[in-house]
């Protein structure tokens, strides 16, 4: 029986020739992250384990994200607590503004094909975008891998979800990922891993998958994975030339299931409030959904991609008044180059506020909170109730192509019926 | 930590988001007696004056999903909950309330078995539920895991150098 590629990356790290499906292992892990909001408690256990910080190929970086810049004393306070475990123990820092744990691995070529990551951080599954076994666990287990260089793992499941066809317009890689939420539903990659595969993959920028990735936890999965390939590579060229192993699954790998998804049947959908899976297409809604605010952003839609998507809806336009749009870029880099290329200057233009690199809005820390009775567009991965502020506020997730839409008119509506822009 | 423990039945539904246990705001803090009150505070302030100590939470699937916020499994835990025994856990949760030292049980059809403030019966070391008559089993640990537990989380298992425990 062929192999997986959990099976492949997991027996690599844990020194065995072959793994099977559940198996309990210890793995050598390849570099560890963690964020403001979750060092603090790793270092409160790492400091009760009595070790020393062990070696691991890639170590271990922490960035601010979360809270930064900090937005009360107490935030502030935490930062400098980590700012000094960092320096005492040399760990690498990205301080306020340098972008997302979520994005920079990739962009400075510490995460590459093949390797396996945690990160204290759900959304650590955005690392499979490029081809790693990259998944979250909490602060303590991060303390551990931090203290040991190893963490027990099962090897998951594996999830294949098959991509065929060709994306019509105003459809993007959110909308795909939305629609394997709906089909998977909210529980549906429980313990498992998914794997991206089939002939569409290669239409995917590398962008597009890291979107999709990230999403892989928001049905519970461990993992979300493309195998690395030629766009990969070209990608991962433009920031290192350090040395990567890319792994894929053998054809006759033992998937735990199959789900399709036809491209071309797709249109612009959107997950309605109170839940990540209540999925429907924003042409079937039969209500208007008025909106207060929309965010352009997060680990999952706050890529250069996505910028320029919206950027393009919006040019030369004016969002619908009374409207806030936040727009977030996911690290100093991609706010960098979106400046270079105008799409900043289009994006302010028509109205969008623009804030610095980070999570604040999509985890409701700061600069974009909802009050009671607000609803929200966001780009972000989930909208369970006060997720982005007050449990009696709404969010509906999208692409950055509706939630374009959105903030022109001010309701969620569908972009092809705008007429503006197109993909 | 592996003894058996009684306690009354507080009941939630399915796919309860780490997010509402505690939202993102209050992760700047990491002491337990502070958090505790902020256990479902944004969807429902004051639920942790209504929890009797020594309770037993019991829930439906997917338990914890969403964020890997570590505070989750702690403010659980501060606000007086003994064990947590559900349909189903998310993955990172359940890994959180381990390296945590609070004992949980996965255990299909508890959700239909028991109802608020019923008396519950929980064995962590058998993986064994008791409702009213009615013995239940969940899914069993391997044992570096109840070693871990025995040790009240990760912390001093790596102190006390237990890590060698589970072979490579």
């Amino acid at each position: 029986m062929g192999e997986t590629f959990a099976q492949k990356i997991l027996a690599q790290k844990s020194g065995r020739k072959r793994v099977e499906n559940d198996q309990f292992l210890r793995c050598k892990v390849d570099g560890v992250l963690a964020n403001d909001a979750t060092a603090k408690l790793m270092i409160e256990s790492f400091n009760k384990m009595n070790r020393e910080v062990a070696d691991m190929p890639e170590g271990c970086t922490i960035y601010f994200d979360h809270f930064a810049p900090a937005p009360n004393q107490d935030a502030a306070a935490n930062h400098n607590l980590v700012r000094d475990f960092c320096r005492k123990h040399k760990i690498k820092l990205y301080d306020v503004g340098r972008g997302s744990h979520l994005h920079v691995p990739v962009e400075i070529g510490q995460c590459r094909p093949g390797m396996l990551f945690v990160g204290a951080d759900s959304h650590t599954t955005v690392l499979g975008g490029v081809g790693a076994f990259a998944t979250g666990v909490g602060s303590t287990e991060l303390a551990s891998v931090l203290a040991t260089g190893e963490l027990w793992f099962r090897v998951p499941r594996v999830v294949k979800v098959e991509l065929k066809g060709e994306m019509p317009e105003y459809v993007v890689a959110k909308d795909i990922m939305l629609e394997v939420v709906r089909q998977l539903t909210i529980s549906g990659g429980r313990y498992k891993a998914l794997e991206f595969t089939g002939e569409a993959v290669k239409n995917l920028s590398v962008e597009s998958r890291l979107a999709m990735a990230s999403m892989a936890v928001d049905i519970g999965a461990k993992v979300g994975f493309f195998a690395a390939d030629r766009i990969t590579e070209e990608y991962i060229r433009e920031y290192t030339d350090r040395p990567f192993n890319i792994v894929t699954s053998d054809p006759g790998a033992n998937y735990e299931r199959t789900v399709t998804v036809d491209l071309s049947s797709l249109e612009p959908l959107v997950a309605l409030h109170p839940s990540i899976d209540n999925v429907q297409p924003v042409s079937g809604l039969t209500e208007t959904i008025e909106i207060n605010e929309v965010y352009l952003g997060s680990c999952t839609n706050g890529r250069l991609e996505d910028l320029e998507t919206a950027a393009e809806m919006l040019q030369g336009r004016r969002i619908c008044p009374g409207v806030r749009l936040i727009v977030a870029p996911q690290s100093k880099i991609i706010y960098e180059k979106a400046l270079a290329e105008g799409i900043i200057q289009k994006l302010s233009e028509a109205g969008a506020v623009i804030l610095p690199s980070g999570c604040g809005p999509c985890s409701g820390t700061h600069l974009g909170v909802m009050a009671p009775g607000e609803k929200v567009l966001s780009t972000g991965s989930r909208n369970s109730p006060g997720r982005m502020g007050s449990g009696q506020s709404q969010i509906f997730v999208a692409s950055p192509v509706t939630a374009a839409a959105a903030a022109l008119e001010g309701r969620i509506v569908d972009p092809k019926q705008t007429g503006w822009g197109g993909k | 930590m592996l003894e058996t423990y009684k306690g009354k039945v507080v009941k939630l539904g399915d796919n309860v988001d780490t997010n509402d246990i505690i939202a993102t705001r209050f992760l700047i803090y990491t002491d337990p007696q502070k958090l505790k009150d902020y256990l479902f505070y944004e969807i429902d302030p004051g639920f942790t004056e209504r929890i009797e100590p020594g309770s037993i939470l019991v829930a439906g699937h997917n338990f914890g999903c969403g964020s890997s916020r570590e505070h989750a499994a702690i403010v659980i835990k501060a606000a007086g909950f003994r064990a947590v025994v559900a349909e189903s856990f998310a993955r990172i949760f359940f890994r959180n309330s381990i390296a945590i030292g609070l004992p949980l049980i996965e255990c299909p059809g508890i959700a239909t078995e028991c109802k608020q403030g019923d008396e519950l019966e929980v064995d962590i070391r058998n993986s064994v539920v008791k409702v009213k008559d009615r013995e239940m089993e969940g899914l069993k640990y391997p044992e570096f895991i109840l070693d871990i537990l025995e040790y009240e989380g990760l912390s001093n298992w790596i102190a006390e150098n237990r890590d060698q425990v589970l072979k490579p």
